[in-house]
């Protein structure tokens, strides 16, 4: 099975995008791909110890998806990690903004990491941005 | 001796059957086959696609009254 490394940075808080970006996690990483991503801005505040897998929608489809059966992004990240072996670390500048020690954050994130890390870390990888 | 095994994934939207099912492969043992049910036509279509790229054998789908069974057996 062919692999490949994807880097996805993750800096909205919106339904939508949060959505997609676990699911392009989710899919990658238990399809053999080595996966990354980079939490920032405010992707970051639905990643605190015990926050709800939610977040508001910015549109229809958000509104409309909240109300069936859809996996929620925290959960998909979450398996991207458990099932897929995926790499989610918090911004290291984002947890300085917001005040936030690595003990406030969910405990299956990978440790604090810095743009320059993610960016060598991105290098020859297929990039995503949400 | 294989055992063949039902995920219930009925409800649940993509990619949450196609998650569903890798959960239960992690736990089957090689030579296993495992079925799962869903009513989300995506995941029906995704399912295979994942089965096929990551080498299990896909055994096949039918769709029942609204209801997709995809089989595969785990290889490795």
């Amino acid at each position: 099975m062919a692999s490949r490394r994807m880097s996805i940075i993750v800096v909205s808080g919106v339904r939508e995008r949060l959505q997609m970006a676990a699911m392009v996690a989710s899919v990658g990483a238990v399809s053999g791909n080595e996966v990354s991503v980079f939490l920032s801005m405010n992707a970051l505040a639905p990643f605190l110890r015990g926050a709800p897998g939610v977040a508001p929608p910015d549109g229809e489809f958000g509104a409309i998806a909240a109300t069936k059966n859809v996996p929620s992004f925290k959960t998909l990240f979450e398996q991207a990690v458990d099932l897929g072996g995926a790499r989610i670390h918090p911004c290291s500048m984002a947890m300085d903004v917001l005040a936030l020690d690595r003990a406030k954050l969910e405990p299956w994130l990978g440790e604090p990491l810095g743009l320059t890390k993610f960016l060598d870390d991105a290098r020859d990888a297929q990039v995503w941005s949400f | 001796m294989s055992e063949h095994k039902v995920i219930d994934a009925r409800g649940s939207f993509c990619p949450g059957p196609l998650m569903e099912l890798i959960a239960g492969m992690k736990l089957a043992q090689v030579g296993d086959e495992i079925e799962v049910l869903s009513t989300d036509k995506g995941s029906a279509d995704d399912i295979p696609e994942w089965i096929r790229k990551v080498g299990h054998d896909y055994l096949g789908s039918r769709e029942e009254g609204g209801v997709w069974h995809i089989t595969v057996k785990k290889t490795k």
